[in-house]
């Protein structure tokens, strides 16, 4: 038995040895499917085992913390009184050190200090659970240590053991490895962190175990802390869009890569029938061929998701630079750049691979084992055929649409939104043949000439073996038309919004109080200085999302520059008069503010009630934002410092931000230019990935229609070679072709045009607006689209050129050869 | 749930300050407090104790505790014991003002709380860095605290009541149970051994021991959520060393007994790996006049055992002192009263009987 399933499997397997362009369009489509999908997981799992590592750094789901009702760091006698009224707190001072490897000043990073008490941590932290943690009294006694992660370790160019030097010269205690640690953090003793950030007796954090935090009792009046969430906690809530969008994009174009494999395997088996009629009139039994074929299906899987996820996993370390600056820039999430692929990842992406075979593949097969197995005489009725294919199409878009419209009455959210995106995307995708073929028809009923009838009717029959390919065109240019369209809008409102917003010429953040005040003072002094706007922030929050309150002084630099989404009538004079308050788009959004709602924020000297009287854009910041009159502000945290300060310059920006670094110890300033030029880095990088895909599903959308069309020489003869003997030349028959084709992929890419806008909207209207928070202006790209239907159109003239140019040199006996097959 | 990080933290405090780099407990002894104590200073015979000023710590000495137990009785005439400890740890050798230096103390605090009656033994612990003011004790008024647990002295007392620790309040609380207990004496203070220091074995171990076992106690207990009132007697041991224990001494053996007619007797017992246990004790009567006992005159034999945390214990024991015609039974109230903690023992109210009646506590290391 086992040996006659061999001899099978040998027999069926010998057709790949004769068309092995047929057995590479089918790896390669497994292969580049398995690749992309592979490649975005891997670059999401990376991203999420570093979010876990900081949200589980203390524990706890809620990320529950106290801090200074000023957002600064305050005492740590708040700590020792809360302490001594039983409040089981643990403080924590956090601050970003820049170090360097002791003994190589050259190269400075930068790391978030996170200085701990160990004795007093939660228990559900995993700095307590950690094996590691043994160590405690060596953490704590001199010379104690620091604990990073391998993959900070590696940033640094450390290891274990090696002692790093803080920029003011100070030494931090040996480096000792802990893996469970978020990159880019390192541990020390509080007590350490407090000399190294010069912070002594400061803390700005107390953490607390869970169980604690679910009562959130209410803080003793003498003391100035809050209640607050610590921001890791909120990373994996903020960029869960993010990588949602990311696996959107994975799966389209893993459901792109497999209509390769879905044209090549049904090549394949419908030129492999006769072999198994054959095989079966020889005593194989339907059994032996089913194992045959599985086995041959599944080792194709194997060979081809081997092949995916080895190219999957360097097209993830081409891109997690990027992913990682844009995660920093757009949410100051930290991201290890240090790829690491997990078995689960292994496992799950040939599973996607097995499964993408099998729903690519297993029809086919099935079909092929089904059929009789006396040769049939007849051809097949493909009018019929293709009616009936037609009609399954039609019902399935139908469903999809009648989802999408549901999902667009009824469902919010990302998901739904991607659900809705990818319901209309398919639904397109299944009616396109039904379309095709409604076009043809009246192109038919147009036409003159016999010609011209045979043109259409023929064009008709090829859509049953070109739709597939036809659809993946179809999808890949609509996504590139939806995403580049949105990318691009986002691109130009960016840039003008940033002109708008970064009015002044020169922005200082000074450090402490004192510095702000000489800085302000030695501003005021010069004369190439026009005008100085000093602002004041504190973290907070509003409901439950993170915001920034910043208190701005009066001045007309901010009507006339300051964007706006809407605003009620003379929004910055009651702004001013301290009743009113501007919050952020996608403060607005998660918030669920509209203007003339009361605001309440939470300020030291109680609740501070106000009218939301404008939104204004605040792209690529993750955090929320409320602006509020600086006199106001000021008076309610008089702790607070100026935090920030803007320069109207009378001359050179670049040469004032330089003389202010000269003058004083500031590591923050910056020109407007450098500030744009950084901006855009940001923007650049956190597109980069989406770019990069999108081209790579165009090209695997060409491969499909390469594929589909390798046959299309030997198959497409038997129908010409009639034309032939009525007396058109080989040549005609290659260029009317040729131009069936065009005609085919042309409507295609009419019919995109529209596909690709409504995905636009969808991403901008739906799935940007739940993903980052804010709203895009519509654009419109004409010369875009016919960019890319351009391209398309070019795509599959290169595919098409080699079949064709075998029936334009078809030989005389070929052709006649077709009729013997006939008889 | 996770094992308790702070197990470890405390065992490894202990190791880690030997600078033993073989860890093992059977070489140092219970906790550790046989470990070599380098850098500490020896406890010495010849330096006389000092009052109140020896009632606060002695960072330049590696360990400390400042330890109440009480026998309490509710008004339906039911037995409880309370314990309150405060334990100092250094990790390093430190003068009071290195101890007092905000995070660069290497002083390290543990507090246990107990409470015990016949059928109930409720505990719990807490750790607290020293130099920053959530652990410590401080002067005038005395007061020795771990975050909001305590023992203080009131503030309106007298120089002489304050030097023997005449007056006293003490508090704690804990998820399944609190106490906030008065504590008042009219007796001096003990100091066992040769004036106050008390060896520990034939060779060099000793520590500095005096203890205020006088005290009679109003309060009020609440045992999980219900208030209990109660009246009885309590015991103040303070001892500080380097070096308490031998290398080959495992763990300990301790009695302190309130006997009816108003004398107190401290006992204990080192266990040794090697030799015979090193046993000692004090007699102390009414009016404070007190006298060691020598180890050859003190007789200590287990009588039951009973299985608790997954060890054998004895929970009964006849304890002899013929030369002063003593004899007695001495019975856990509650045989499980194992302190689970973080360095865990067992610590109860026991009942006496025999040649006189009476009621104490007992505390079991290292078994």
């Amino acid at each position: 038995m086992i040996r006659r399933t061999g001899w099978v499997i040998a027999t069926l397997l010998s057709h790949w040895r004769r068309h092995p362009l047929q057995l590479g369009c089918l790896i390669v489509g497994l292969w580049l499917a398995t690749a992309l999908w592979s490649g975005v997981q891997a670059l999401n799992q990376q991203a999420r085992d570093s979010y876990d590592r900081a949200a589980q750094l203390f524990g706890g789901q809620a990320g529950q913390v106290l801090v200074s009702t000023d957002g600064q760091a305050f005492h740590q006698s708040q700590y020792v009184t809360l302490r001594r009224l039983g409040w089981p707190v643990s403080p924590v001072l956090q601050g970003s050190l820049a170090v360097s490897l002791d003994g190589q000043a050259g190269s400075v990073e930068s790391l978030q200090l996170l200085g701990i008490d160990p004795l007093t941590l939660p228990p559900d932290s995993t700095l307590t659970r950690g094996s590691a943690t043994a160590d405690v009294a060596a953490f704590i006694v001199a010379p104690g240590q620091t604990w990073m992660a391998g993959d900070t370790l590696t940033r640094l160019g450390a290891r274990s053991g090696d002692v790093l030097m803080s920029a003011e010269g100070q030494r931090l205690p040996p480096a000792l490895r802990r893996d469970e640690l978020p990159p880019g953090v390192a541990v020390v003793d509080i007590g350490r962190a407090q000399q190294l950030l010069g912070l002594p007796g400061r803390v700005n954090q107390l953490l607390v175990t869970e169980q604690f935090a679910a009562e959130q009792p209410a803080v003793p009046d003498r003391l100035s802390l809050r209640w607050d969430r610590r921001e890791e906690a909120d990373l994996q809530r903020l960029t869960d869009s993010f990588h949602l969008n990311l696996t959107a994009l994975a799966l389209l174009a893993f459901l792109v890569g497999l209509f390769i494999v879905q044209a090549a395997a049904g090549l394949a088996m419908q030129q492999r029938r006769r072999l198994i009629q054959t095989l079966r009139a020889c005593g194989a039994s339907a059994g032996a061929l089913l194992i045959a074929l599985t086995v041959e299906l599944v080792s194709l899987a194997i060979v081809a998701g081997l092949l995916g996820m080895l190219t999957g996993y360097l097209l993830a370390g081409a891109l997690i630079g990027d992913l990682v600056a844009s995660l920093k820039g757009l949410y100051g999430a930290e991201v290890s750049a240090q790829l690491n692929a997990s078995w689960s990842w292994w496992l799950s992406g040939l599973a996607m691979s097995l499964a993408g075979t099998l729903m690519a593949t297993g029809g086919h097969a099935v079909a092929a084992l089904r059929q009789s197995l006396v040769p049939s005489r007849q051809p097949p009725g493909w009018m019929q055929a293709q009616g009936r294919m037609l009609r399954w199409l039609c019902w399935g878009s139908l469903a999809l649409l009648a989802l999408a419209a549901c999902l667009w009455a009824v469902a919010d959210g990302l998901v739904a939104g991607f659900a809705l995106l990818g319901s209309i995307l398919l639904a397109a995708t299944l009616a396109l043949p039904m379309l095709l073929a409604v076009l043809l028809g009246i192109g038919r009923g147009l036409a003159r000439g016999p010609v011209s009838q045979w043109f259409w009717a023929d064009g008709q029959q090829q859509l049953s073996r070109l739709s597939l390919a036809l659809m993946a065109l179809l999808l890949a240019l609509a996504a590139n038309i939806g995403v580049g369209g949105m990318t691009e809008g986002f691109r130009r409102t960016f840039t003008d919004w940033l002109d708008q917003r970064l009015a002044a010429d020169v922005y200082v953040r000074p450090e402490g109080q004192q510095q702000a005040q000489e800085i302000l003072d030695w501003l005021q002094a010069r004369t190439d200085v026009d005008d100085v706007l000093p602002s004041w922030q504190v973290d907070s929050s509003v409901g439950s999302w993170p915001a920034g309150i910043s208190g701005i002084i009066d001045h007309s630099l901010y009507p006339r520059t300051w964007p706006l989404l809407e605003a009620q009538a003379d929004v910055w004079r009651r702004l001013q008069s301290g009743k009113g308050a501007l919050v952020s788009e996608q403060l607005a959004n998660r918030a669920d503010l509209t203007l003339g709602d009361t605001l309440e924020l939470d300020t030291p000297a109680g609740p501070w009630f106000l009218e939301l009287v404008g939104v204004y854009p605040d792209y690529g910041n993750p955090r929320g934002q409320v602006l509020v009159a600086a006199r106001e502000f000021r008076s309610r945290w008089p702790e607070v410092g100026v935090s920030s300060i803007g320069i109207l310059a009378d001359s050179d920006p670049a040469a004032l931000a330089q003389a202010i670094e000269a003058q004083f110890d500031v590591r923050r300033v910056a020109d407007q230019a450098s500030l744009k030029t950084y901006s855009s880095q940001v923007f650049e990088q956190t597109f980069a990935a989406t770019a990069a895909l999108n081209s790579l599903t165009l090209g695997v959308a060409a491969l499909a229609l390469f594929s589909s069309l390798l046959g299309l020489a030997d198959t497409r003869l038997v129908q010409l070679a009639p034309l032939w003997a009525m007396g058109l030349r080989p040549a005609q028959l290659g260029w009317l072709s040729l131009a069936q084709l065009l005609v085919l992929a042309a409507l295609t890419c009419l019919l995109a045009v529209p596909l690709g806008l409504m995905l636009s909207w969808c991403l901008v209207a739906v799935v940007n607006v739940q993903a980052f928070g804010w709203r895009l202006p519509w654009h419109w790209f004409p010369g875009r689209w016919s960019q890319l239907v351009g391209l398309a159109l070019l795509a599959v003239l290169l595919a098409a050129s080699l079949p064709i140019a075998r029936i334009a040199r078809a030989r005389p006996d070929n052709l006649l050869r077709q009729f013997v097959h006939e008889g | 749930m996770k094992a308790d990080i702070r197990v470890l933290i405390v065992w490894l405090l202990f190791l880690v300050v030997s600078g033993c780099e073989q860890s093992g407990e059977s070489e140092q002894g219970f906790a550790g407090l046989g470990a070599q104590a380098e850098g500490f200073e020896p406890v010495k015979a010849g330096s006389a104790l000092r009052f109140p000023d020896d009632h606060l710590p002695h960072p330049q000495f590696r360990i400390e505790w400042w330890y109440v137990t009480a026998n309490l009785k509710d008004q339906q005439g039911r037995d409880w014991g309370v314990q309150w400890t405060l334990f100092r740890q250094a990790m390093q050798p430190q003068n009071e003002d290195q101890a007092a230096d905000g995070w660069a103390s290497a002083q390290v605090w543990l507090g246990h709380a107990a409470l015990s009656n016949e059928n109930l033994h409720l505990y719990a612990d807490r750790l607290a860095r020293g130099g920053i003011g959530q652990a410590g004790v401080s002067a005038a008024p005395f007061d020795a605290w771990i975050d909001h647990w305590s023992l203080t002295a009131p503030d309106e007392v007298s120089t002489e009541v304050a030097a023997r620790l005449g007056d006293l309040r003490v508090r704690a609380e804990a998820d399944s149970f609190a106490y906030d207990l008065r504590l008042r004496s009219d007796g001096p203070l003990v100091l066992h051994g040769d004036a106050g220091l008390s060896r520990k074995s034939q060779g060099r171990q000793a520590s500095y021991y005096y203890s205020q076992p006088f005290y009679r106690v109003e309060g009020m207990l609440e045992v999980e959520g219900e208030p209990v009132s109660v009246t009885g007697q309590a015991w103040l041991d303070r001892e500080w060393s380097s070096q308490p224990l031998a290398a080959d001494q495992r763990g300990w053996d301790w009695f302190s007994l309130h006997l009816e007619e108003g004398s107190k007797l401290m006992l204990f017992r080192l266990r040794s790996d090697t030799g015979s246990p090193f046993a000692s004790g004090s007699w102390t009567t009414a009016d404070g006049t007190t006298e060691a006992i020598d180890s050859s005159k003190i007789f200590m034999q287990e009588q039951e055992h009973q299985r608790v945390a997954g060890r054998k214990l004895p929970v009964s024991w006849r304890l002899r002192i013929p030369s002063r015609n003593v004899d007695l039974q001495v019975k856990a109230l509650n045989a499980q009263a194992w302190m689970g903690t973080s360095i865990p023992y067992w610590e109860g109210p026991v009942r006496i009987s025999g040649s006189h009646d009476g009621k104490g506590y007992l505390e079991m290391t290292g078994y």
